[in-house]
């Protein structure tokens, strides 16, 4: 070799890496190919998740653009460029459909994005994806709720995402008021809901989570096949390369595998990227074209993997002294020292520890670097122990049996690389506690009771307004009469004024609330002793806090029903039989105040406008009824909400947050099953020649087997009893940060200890046949 | 290096002239040291004495030259004798073994079997001197390890020429052992 | 020194036309061997002609295509794998020519392994070896890793490790190949010593005519076909 110096001899170092790392022949191209594929996915991993940001965003300011419900601003006179809209949204098999009845009062209405002109009375516009729902047969029981002529589809502007069920239905039944708005433009500006600050914690801190296993992965994946390549390594230094010249080349070969694997990710991504649109999760689908990579971040990951690479790979040179006749590892004996390793998380709990306290739901935001850098620091003291917890322990382990001893002493001789490939299953799993705990903790805070009574009904359905006559009985008959329908009760809610009373500021007349329903129907609004039609009563519950009492009309009072302007409502003398009777909350947990009235109290025939409500008692085991139901009261008028009911609520953000995490633990984990199973893979051809000795001696196949499983199964227990100390300290730290009592989350340590074990134990179960195959006399050969 | 067993030998591959014998012998063995005629004479006619040449035919012209000389039966029978006799162990006996390797694969035989025979008698000798190594002393033991040392050469010599016997037959333009003849 | 004479004449252990291809490649064509209890035959021939083959067919370690190998009274290939690993774990022992310890263990525990494969408690599995290693006169590398010992050494290691469960067969390949002469005549010597010392029969794959001639006799394998040369010696 011509001696080189200067910048190009270095350069051509880097390349001459670059080129060795084809010219390993077939086994150096699959190694290699590991290389890439390993840090492909890692890198597509990443991209996705940096990607998370910008896929929120498109959501949102899609769902801004076609925003309809303005609160709390003054509605805009009727006029030539005003529509109508009424909220018409369904559910079918628990997916949600958006719907909305539109009926323009001019000849220039506002078009909602995706909408080319308004459909007319009668016509209606859909999602692509409700299209296809409505024709395929899954389709059946919706068919009849949406029974309108289709013309035509909602372009992609007009959706959250292209799995969206949507629709708008034109129609020309509509009146301002009674929870329909009067709009002069769709969209507004996006408020972007916001996650509240312990929300934005979980978040940030499942990003942590998630993301530093891949980067432990992807420091992994880079020195897949790196012994074959340290021996490469040697014959270079044979033939004269110098200890610079072996760093440069193997930074080369190092470079070569991060850069494939960048294009190999971002092929991955997009790839995925276009499959993305299949899938719904939870109702959420994402518009390909939402995927994009936040700039900033992609750019500081093309940056960061091949900086990793190189680091690592330097890093490895630095253990071992690549001599020219071979590879001599200097670590054995070498005492692994542990105070830098403990400074990581106590400088990582030192960072969070002024936070204590200090984050609630409606406080401040906190300060996030310093969060995510505790938690970073507190994780990343897993990876940094565990090869010494390995080592101090393995030490001082003797004895025991063959596969034991041969575990143990193969250990003891490589700490290193067996720690490095449990190290990400050891931060996935702290942090998989950590945040467990979290949950555990703060999941009270977003559970609600609603204070339904399931007991007594499971269903109600609701119709704002718009309902004539009086008789709610007739009104529950429509549902009673639905196969699965055990029961119904109906009460049409309205509200009555006195005579000539004048609307106040806010246009308001002072009203009090009417409700009619036969007896049966009135028991579950009020505790009646005796009731038979004709009679009326009057509920006077406690009055609101700070308000004065609420004044019913007295008996005899001549009043006004309905909504409606002064004259054109109906005239009703108050009872003079009218019981004042205790309250009781209805099924769906609400108090019903105000009169209450059967219907032979009124003159039935002569009421309009009225609201409604039936309450139903369900066979839940029957799937259909709740759609049979549905459509039911869509026959009355497509606005009428059905609505299940449930003891508890819980946030449906968190939901989502939740379900996304396990997801993501899993994902790594397994991720990092793949890498642990590379790992072995080449430890156990490494050692084919050992193993075929061994069996040549007569050793059995098991015990050979459960030598592999110890030494994997030792450096996996160790990590994961750190994960468990130092995932419920973070956990614990977290919990007090956010005002919740610490400790301990049993269940969740032991689901995710569970699920890591268990995917060592497949990984080395899907290794056992390549020892089996290894064990074949073959391997005895002398080349 | 037995000059009549030679000659049997190269006659068993073909009848030949008297001059052709020594012209042949000297190209293949002779190495820079040709055979007189009186030798080449005296050998044939002590082989024609014991019955294992004859004369197989005699040219217009006079003088001994003239004769072709065949190999008898009872010459055969003495050739295999000869090359299935291993030589005793010695130094410097290329010449002999080269000349019945070379005889083997002229008249037919299987080569092999000549070079394992001189590799059992080979070990043979080495197996004594290594058991008289493991007794004796160390005087005793460095003057068997040199004759062991050059056994040795001599069985790689041996080794190598087995390994290139394809080789040998080709330029000797006869064809390369059968491999039927070489199961015993 | 004599060579033993068996009480038994009916060989120990023989392998009769065995056939072996891998592939289209023959590595054994017809090779036969019978093997007396306690005698050490050297097994030579060229690279490449089938003597590792034919070993490890000896030993139960690759089935042979065609032919059978009788161990006692027993076919190899009629027994269990397990079986067969349990013959190799008691009757039998290895030593190949190099490679061959495991390299985490230490040269004592690599001994003691082959008793403790056995059941043998560990103390007193790594007592024997110890007495072994005093045989073999390696001694002082008992606590050493492979990895740091000479090759003449590991070899010794491997001799006693091979010999340590007292095997009635012992399978040599090579031994001596990658060792200097003096390193290659001390292995040779030990083990012949201590092979006869235990009355075990020797196996002895070499290409070496020198190390060949520590045997009582030899056979020579050429393109996998055996010609067992018969001496009339003894
Ligand atoms: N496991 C194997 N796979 C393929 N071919 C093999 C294998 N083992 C041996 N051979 C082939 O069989 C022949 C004999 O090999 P071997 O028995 O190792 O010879 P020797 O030990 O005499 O050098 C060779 O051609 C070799 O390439
Ligand atoms: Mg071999």
């Amino acid at each position: 070799m011509t001696p080189r110096r200067g910048r190009f001899g270095r350069v051509a170092d880097l390349a001459l890496g670059a080129r060795l790392v084809f010219a390993g022949g077939r086994s150096g191209v699959s190694r290699t190919l590991m290389t890439v594929v390993g840090v492909g996915l890692g890198v597509a991993l990443l991209l996705t998740s940096t990607s998370i940001s910008t896929m929120m965003d498109g959501r949102s300011e899609r769902a801004a653009a076609r925003d309809d419900q303005f609160y709390g601003v003054d509605e805009p006179p009727p006029g030539d460029r005003t529509v109508l809209v009424a909220v018409a949204d369904t559910v079918y098999r628990d997916e949600a459909i958006r719907g909305r009845l539109l009926q323009p009062e001019g000849a220039r209405p506002p078009l909602p994005p995706g909408l080319t002109r308004l459909p007319g009375p009668g016509d209606m516009v859909v999602s692509p994806a409700l299209a296809r729902l409505l024709d395929s047969p899954d389709g059946a029981l919706l068919r009849p709720r949406l029974d309108h002529r289709i013309v035509g589809t909602i372009a992609d502007p007009g959706l959250a995402g292209p799995g969206e069920y949507a629709y708008y239905l034109g129609t020309d039944q509509l009146r301002a008021g009674g929870g329909t708005m009067r709009i002069d433009h769709f969209g507004a500006e996006s408020t972007g809901e916001g996650l509240d600050p312990i929300l934005m914690l979980l978040v940030l801190i499942i990003f942590v989570v998630l993301l530093l296993p891949i980067a432990v992965f992807i420091a992994a994946a880079v020195r897949f096949g790196g012994e074959a390549r340290d021996r490469r390594l040697a014959a270079l230094r044979l033939v004269g390369a110098d200890a610079a010249m072996t760093r440069r080349i193997a930074a080369g070969e190092a470079l070569v595998g991060a850069v494939l694997g960048l294009l190999a990710g971002a092929a991955f991504f997009l790839l995925g990227r276009q499959l993305v649109e299949r899938f719904t999760l939870e109702g959420v689908s994402v518009f390909a074209g939402d995927v994009r990579p936040d700039p900033v971040l992609a750019a500081l990951i093309v940056l960061a993997v091949p900086a990793v690479a190189v680091v690592v790979a330097q890093l490895a040179l630095r253990r071992i002294v690549v001599e020219p006749l071979g590879v001599v590892r200097r670590s054995a004996g070498r005492r692994r020292r542990l105070w830098w390793r403990l400074t990581l998380p106590i400088v990582g709990a030192a960072l969070l520890a002024p936070l204590l306290g200090g984050i609630d739901q409606t406080g401040a935001a906190f300060n996030q670097t310093q969060v995510i850098l505790g938690v970073v620091l507190l994780l990343v003291g897993v990876a940094a122990l565990l090869p010494w917890l390995v080592d101090a322990v393995v030490r001082r382990l003797r004895g025991g049996s063959v596969s034991w001893q041969l575990a143990i002493r193969r250990l003891q001789l490589d700490t290193e690389s067996s720690a490095r490939m449990v190290s990400g299953v050891a931060v996935a799993v702290a942090g998989g506690i950590a945040l467990q705990m979290l949950f555990a903790g703060v999941q009270h805070a977003y559970v609600r009771p609603t204070g339904q009574d399931v007991d007594r009904a499971q269903a109600m359905v609701v119709i704002r307004a718009g309902l004539p006559g009086a008789a709610p009985d007739a009104l529950a008959e429509r549902f009673r009469t639905l196969p699965g329908v055990d029961g119904a009760v109906a009460v049409l809610d309205t509200a009555v004024f006195p005579v000539g009373s004048a609307p106040d500021e806010h246009g308001e007349r002072p009203g009090s609330p009417l409700r009619i329903a036969d007896c049966a129907a009135l028991r579950e609004l009020a505790t009646l002793d005796r009731c038979a039609d004709g009679d009326a009563f009057q509920v006077v519950g406690e009055p609101a806090p700070g308000r004065p009492a609420r004044s019913l009309p007295a008996p005899g009072r001549s009043v006004e029903i309905g909504f409606g302007a002064p004259g054109t409502t109906t005239r009703w003398t108050v009872p003079a039989g009218l019981r004042t009777v205790p309250g009781r909350n209805d099924p769906a947990g609400d108090e019903s105040t105000g009169l209450l009235a059967t219907p032979g109290a009124l003159a039935p025939a002569t009421l309009r406008g009225l609201g409604g409500r039936v309450f139903l008692d369900l066979d839940l085991s029957r799937r259909d009824t709740i759609e049979l139901v549905r459509n039911a009261a869509a026959g009355i008028t497509p606005t009428a909400e059905v609505h299940r009911l449930r003891p508890t609520e819980e946030v449906t953000r968190f939901a989502q947050i939740r379900r996304a995490l396990f997801i993501g633990v899993l994902a790594t984990l397994l991720l990092l099953g793949a890498s642990l199973l590379v790992g072995i893979l080449e430890q156990l051809r490494e050692r084919r020649r050992t193993l075929a000795v061994l069996v040549a001696f007569g050793t059995r196949r098991a015990t050979l087997s459960a030598s592999v499983l110890w030494q994997t199964a030792v450096p996996v227990l160790l990590g994961l009893a750190l994960a468990i100390v130092l995932g419920t300290v973070l956990g614990g730290t977290l919990l007090a940060m956010v005002n919740q009592a610490v400790r301990p989350d049993w269940p969740s340590i032991a689901i995710m200890s569970g699920i890591a074990g268990a995917v060592v134990l497949l990984v080395t179960g899907l290794s056992l046949p390549a020892l089996w195959r290894l064990l074949r006399p073959g391997g005895l050969r002398t080349e | 290096m037995s000059i009549g067993q030679t000659f049997l030998g190269l006659l068993e591959a073909s009848p030949r002239h008297g001059y052709e014998l020594k012209r042949v012998y000297d190209e293949r063995f002779g190495q820079g040291r040709p055979l007189h005629y009186g030798q080449v004479y005296s050998t044939l006619a002590r082989l024609l004495k014991s019955g294992l040449v004859e004369v197989d035919g005699v040219e217009p012209g006079a003088g001994p030259e003239r004769k072709r000389y065949a190999i008898t039966a009872a010459g055969v029978t003495d050739v295999a004798r000869w090359l299935a006799q291993p030589e005793k162990p010695d130094t410097y006996l290329q010449n002999t073994l080269y000349a019945k390797v070379v005889l083997g694969l002229l008249t037919g035989r299987d080569a092999a079997d000549i070079l394992d025979v001189q590799r059992a008698e080979h070990l043979r000798l080495m197996r004594a001197l290594t058991r008289r190594k493991a007794d004796g002393d160390l005087a005793d033991q460095l003057i068997c390890d040199f004759a062991l040392f050059h056994l040795e050469a001599d069985l790689r010599w041996l080794e190598l020429t087995a390994a290139r016997l394809d080789q040998l037959a080709a330029t000797l333009r006869v064809p390369a052992p059968h491999p039927d003849r070489s199961t015993p | 020194m004599t060579s033993p004479t068996p009480a038994d004449d009916r060989p120990l252990l023989s392998a009769v036309d065995l056939h072996k291809a891998y592939g289209s490649t023959p590595a054994l064509d017809g090779a036969t061997l019978h093997l007396r209890a306690g005698e050490i035959v050297a097994v030579m021939g060229a690279s490449g002609s089938g003597k590792s083959t034919l070993l490890h067919c000896l030993a139960g370690i690759v089935p042979p295509d065609a032919g059978q190998v009788h161990y006692r009274d027993r076919e190899l290939s009629a027994m269990s794998d397990a079986e067969r690993s349990a013959l190799r774990r008691t009757e039998f022992g290895f030593v190949f020519q190099f490679g061959q310890l495991v390299p985490e263990l230490s040269c004592l525990e690599n001994v003691a392994l082959p008793l403790r494969l056995g059941g043998t408690r560990r103390r007193v599995a790594e007592q024997r070896a110890a007495e072994w290693l005093g045989r073999l006169e390696v001694t002082e590398v008992a606590g050493h890793r492979p990895g740091e010992v000479s090759g003449g050494q590991g070899q010794r290691v491997a001799v006693a490790r091979a010999l340590v469960t007292a095997p009635r067969v012992l399978f040599a390949d090579e031994p001596t190949g990658a060792l200097d002469s003096l390193n290659g005549e001390q292995v040779m010597r030990l083990l012949t010593e201590a092979a006869r010392h235990t009355g075990a029969a020797v196996v002895l794959v070499t290409h070496e005519p020198r190390v060949a001639a520590y045997a009582d006799r030899e056979i020579v394998v050429r393109d996998g076909r055996t010609r067992e040369t018969v001496l009339a010696e003894r």
